[in-house]
């Protein structure tokens, strides 16, 4: 029993301790933002690996999310506790309408169009001048101190992770995993793939959502940089780092990569050549990804005795 | 056994150029094995995917129980209680198969039917595969779908569409890529299920087995139904020896 729960328990703990631990009030920043694109990771694993979806929109969801959460606290100066779960909902609801469509397509192809909403919403705010612009809404209500936000994010972040590893053995879960393994088979099941599909997008546009918004709420601003590419591009390679299909690994992976990124800032120009090749070593190195590497070598001392 | 349950009527479906089925009509009578052989080519798979609704046919009806069929999507379809099976077995590989059997269970057919009252999906899955020839107390259903040989495949494919409890069942091949021994151990199956009062379709090249099953055989060629008859005036008839063999 021990042996089962060590590892779960060791990552719980971890994550719970670290920012206890880490030396200073920029580093417990940065924990908070690696457990933003953590949950950026989880969803975008959520549906690549149990639903057969490779879903590019996270920096759709940050948008969407923090753009509602932004608004409906600048404009009717509503406090964060409901701004937070509003724009988690409401804006798990939009992002799930608007790729309805791209539904019957798979593979590279609904990765390209949910790449483009991101880059389309950017644009049309830029244009119209709508939602403050191109300067943002600044003056939202921002977190009372760093431990609220720390004790707020990362338990949520243990939460929806550990409940996604349940939902996905579930019932309901399996008939996700099923259509990403055959879909053909699930219609001649007597099941609806479409509307299943939209569930899992729902889901996971709204952990998508929920990360956007507490950004905004992070920052005290919201503006067009939450429709920056990175936040659809670094949940693959956290997810990729981290070993895809196992909902931990894109955790692990966004909390080394972030505060990597962070780390190599001292080489000041350079920090990309450098964050490039160490992503290139992990990859080829390390290709099945740490959680998958690390869960091979713990079950190797399963029959470990002393004698 | 003169109730229709299935009737396809001058259904067309053509992939360019090709006629893949012309204008093919027939009758599906209650708790019957229908067969449906034809040379390669001759629009058997065709035809099964008109009537389950994976292929949208260009013209032509296909109505069961008063129902039109055509138009409605495969999910429907199953709904409805026809289910078939893949000519090559479509699997959930990364589950097990107790698992595999879930998803069917899951469907709004069986949630209806059962109204709520299935209790546990595996325990319904594993007494499904037990009757279908996979041993309880072996590990054999825990095992990956993955790790399967084409003939538990094909029985997986069965158990999928008995799970669904189906009024119909379109069988596309099953016999096909098993040896002689799995190929003897389906055949009481097959008996078993007609027994049960489900219409059976089976679209077969296994001639011998396919008549020492089926009530009624349909012939086609080149898209066209050229032969509908028992068994044993199929045998005899000049013009399926003259589209199997090309005589002249």
């Amino acid at each position: 029993m021990a042996y089962a729960l060590l590892p779960m328990v060791s990552f719980v703990l971890g994550m719970l301790v670290l920012p206890l631990v880490v030396p200073s009030m920029t580093w417990q920043r940065i924990m908070t933002l690696s457990c933003i694109f953590a949950l950026l990771a989880l969803s975008f694993d959520f549906l690549a690996h149990f639903v057969g979806i490779v879903c590019l929109g996270g920096a759709f969801f940050t948008g969407v999310g923090g753009y509602i959460s932004g608004l409906l606290n600048s404009a009717f100066g509503l406090p964060m506790i409901i701004t937070i779960p509003v724009a988690t909902i409401a804006g798990g609801a939009i992002c799930t309408l608007f790729l309805i469509p791209c539904l019957p397509i798979r593979g590279i192809y609904f990765a390209i169009v949910s790449l483009m909403y991101p880059i389309l919403f950017h644009r049309v705010i830029q244009a119209l001048n709508i939602f403050g612009g191109t300067d943002g809404l600044p003056g939202l209500a921002t977190f009372p101190n760093i431990w609220v936000e720390l004790y707020f994010i990362i338990p949520m972040t243990l939460i929806l992770t550990f409940g996604l590893r349940r939902l996905v053995n579930e019932d309901f879960g399996i008939v996700l995993r099923a259509i990403k393994d055959n879909d053909q088979a699930v219609r001649a099941s007597n099941i609806n793939i479409s509307w299943y599909k939209t569930k899992a997008v729902f889901i996971a546009s709204t952990i998508g959502c929920f990360a956007g918004a507490c950004l905004a709420h992070l920052y005290g601003w919201v503006g067009l940089s939450l429709f920056a590419l990175d936040f659809s591009i670094f949940p693959i390679a956290a997810t990729v780092v981290g070993g895809g299909g196992t909902l931990v690994g894109p955790i692990l992976g966004a909390l080394i990569l972030a505060p990597l990124s962070e780390m190599l800032r001292a080489f000041g120009p350079l920090r990309v050549v450098f964050y490039s090749l160490i992503l290139a070593g992990l990859v080829i190195f390390k290709t099945e990804g740490f959680v998958p590497f690390l869960e091979r070598k713990y079950h190797q001392f399963e029959r470990w005795t002393e004698i | 056994m003169n109730e229709v349950v299935l009737q396809v009527k001058n259904v067309i479906k053509s992939f360019g150029g090709v006629k893949a089925v012309d204008c093919v009509s027939f009758d599906v009578f209650k708790s019957e094995i229908l067969g449906i052989i034809g040379p390669n080519g001759s629009g058997k798979t065709t035809l099964v995917n008109l009537m389950t609704g994976f292929v949208k046919a260009d013209s032509g009806t296909v109505i069961a129980d008063g129902k039109k069929l055509t138009g409605l999507a495969p999910d429907k379809i199953a709904g409805l209680g026809i289910v078939r099976t893949f000519q090559i077995p479509r699997p959930y590989h990364s589950l097990s198969a107790i698992k595999n059997l879930v998803v069917p269970l899951y469907s709004s057919r069986i949630m209806r039917t059962s109204g709520g009252k299935l209790g546990d999906r595996d325990t319904v899955a594993l007494d499904i595969l037990e009757e279908i020839g996979f041993e309880r107390d072996a590990h054999v259903p825990y095992k990956l779908a993955s790790a399967f040989s084409e003939g538990y495949l094909k029985r997986l494919e069965l158990a999928r569409c008995l799970a669904l409890k189906p009024n119909m069942i379109i069988m596309d091949e099953i016999f096909s890529g098993l040896s002689v021994s799995e190929i003897a151990a389906m055949i009481p199956m097959v008996e078993r299920l007609q027994m049960s009062g489900i219409t059976i379709l089976m679209v077969e090249h296994r001639i011998r087995e396919l008549f020492q099953l089926a009530n009624r055989v349909i012939v086609m060629n080149f898209g066209e139904k050229i032969a509908e008859d028992i068994p044993d005036n199929i045998m005899k008839s000049e013009i399926v020896r003259q589209a199997y063999l090309g005589v002249t």
